[in-house]
C-alpha cells in the first residue's frame, strides 16, 4: 500500500472505545477462520476414518476421547456456537434491526454468554455418564 | 481503496476525466456479483443451522459411537442426504466466508489472486473427500 504520510489518517481501530460489539465481531472471523482449518480437518478425518474401517476409526476415537482431543472438542464446540449465534445476529443486522446502542450491547453479549452456555450444556451431556 | 484515486491525482490526472467511482469499481469493488456472494453466504448460513441441528440431535440420539454404529447410520439415506448437503452447504459457505476476510485484509493483487486460488482448490479438495467418503459408506463400499 502506498500513503502519502503527509495526509491525515481516518479514524481507525485503535481511536474507539472497546465494547462487546467489537469483540464480538472478530471473534466471528476469528472462530470462522478456526473451524474453516480445525473443524473442517475434524470432519474430514471423521468421515475417512469411518470408511478406511475399524482400525483407523479406533485410532480417530483414541484421539477424540485423549484430552487433547477433547479440549480441541471443547474449543471447537464453543467456536461454533459463537460464530452460529454471532451469524444469528448478524441477520438479525442484516435485516436493519438491533442497532440501538443498549439493544446492541445487550445482543452482543448475549452471543458470548450464549455460546458459553451451549457449550457447557452440550459437553455436560456429552460427558454425562463419565462421573455418574 | 482511495490508492487508485490518490495514484491517479498525484500523475496530474484531470478530475472528470474517469470519475471515482469508475476508477475504484473497475479494479476493487463488486462488478454486479457482489449482492450474488451476499445473498448466498446468508442464505447458506440460515440453511447450515437446520443442518446442523439435525446433524447434532442425530449424533445424540445414536445409542452408542462404535463403527459398526456409524456405518449402519450413515448407510440410511435419511442420513447420508443431510450429511452430503451439510458438507456441500459448509465448504460453500467456507469459501465464500474466507474470500470476505482475503478481500479485507490482502491488499497485494498478485497477494489477493494466490490466497484466493488456493482457497478455493482447498476447498474443493476438502469437499471432495469429504462427500466421497460419505457417498462410499452410504453405498456400502465402505470396509467393515
Amino acid at each position: 500500500m502506498h500513503r502519502n504520510p503527509n495526509r491525515p489518517m481516518s479514524p481507525h481501530l485503535t481511536v474507539w472505545k472497546w465494547g462487546p460489539h467489537m469483540l464480538v465481531s472478530i471473534l466471528h472471523r476469528i472462530t470462522g477462520g478456526a473451524l474453516s482449518f480445525a473443524g473442517v480437518a475434524a470432519l474430514i478425518w471423521w468421515l475417512m476414518a469411518i470408511d478406511s474401517g475399524e482400525e483407523a476409526y479406533e485410532t480417530f476415537t483414541g484421539w477424540a476421547t485423549h484430552w487433547t482431543g477433547i479440549v480441541v472438542g471443547l474449543g471447537l464446540t464453543w467456536a461454533f456456537f459463537q460464530h452460529t449465534l454471532s451469524g444469528l445476529r448478524h441477520l438479525a443486522l442484516d435485516i436493519g434491526a438491533g442497532y440501538e446502542l443498549s439493544r446492541n450491547k445487550f445482543w452482543s453479549i448475549a452471543t458470548l454468554v450464549g455460546s458459553l452456555v451451549l457449550t457447557i450444556a452440550l459437553w455436560a451431556f456429552i460427558l454425562r455418564g463419565l462421573w455418574l | 481503496m482511495t490508492t487508485e484515486i490518490n495514484a491517479a491525482a498525484h500523475a496530474g490526472a484531470t478530475p472528470g476525466e474517469t470519475s471515482p467511482s469508475k476508477a475504484v469499481g473497475r479494479t476493487t469493488g463488486s462488478t454486479k456479483h457482489g449482492a450474488g456472494h451476499w445473498w448466498q453466504e446468508r442464505l447458506s448460513s440460515l440453511a447450515l443451522v437446520v443442518l446442523f441441528v439435525w446433524f447434532i440431535v442425530s449424533m445424540l440420539r445414536l445409542p452408542d459411537y462404535t463403527h459398526a454404529t456409524m456405518v449402519e447410520w450413515l448407510s440410511d439415506p435419511t442420513a447420508a442426504v443431510p450429511m452430503l448437503l451439510l458438507i456441500a452447504t459448509t465448504f460453500w459457505h467456507i469459501k465464500m466466508g474466507l474470500q470476505v476476510i482475503v478481500e479485507d485484509y490482502v491488499h497485494d493483487a498478485g497477494n489477493k489472486l494466490f490466497t484466493l486460488a488456493l482457497i478455493n482448490f482447498l476447498v474443493a479438495l476438502g469437499a471432495a473427500f469429504a462427500l466421497f467418503a460419505v457417498l462410499k459408506i452410504a453405498l456400502g463400499g465402505g470396509a467393515a
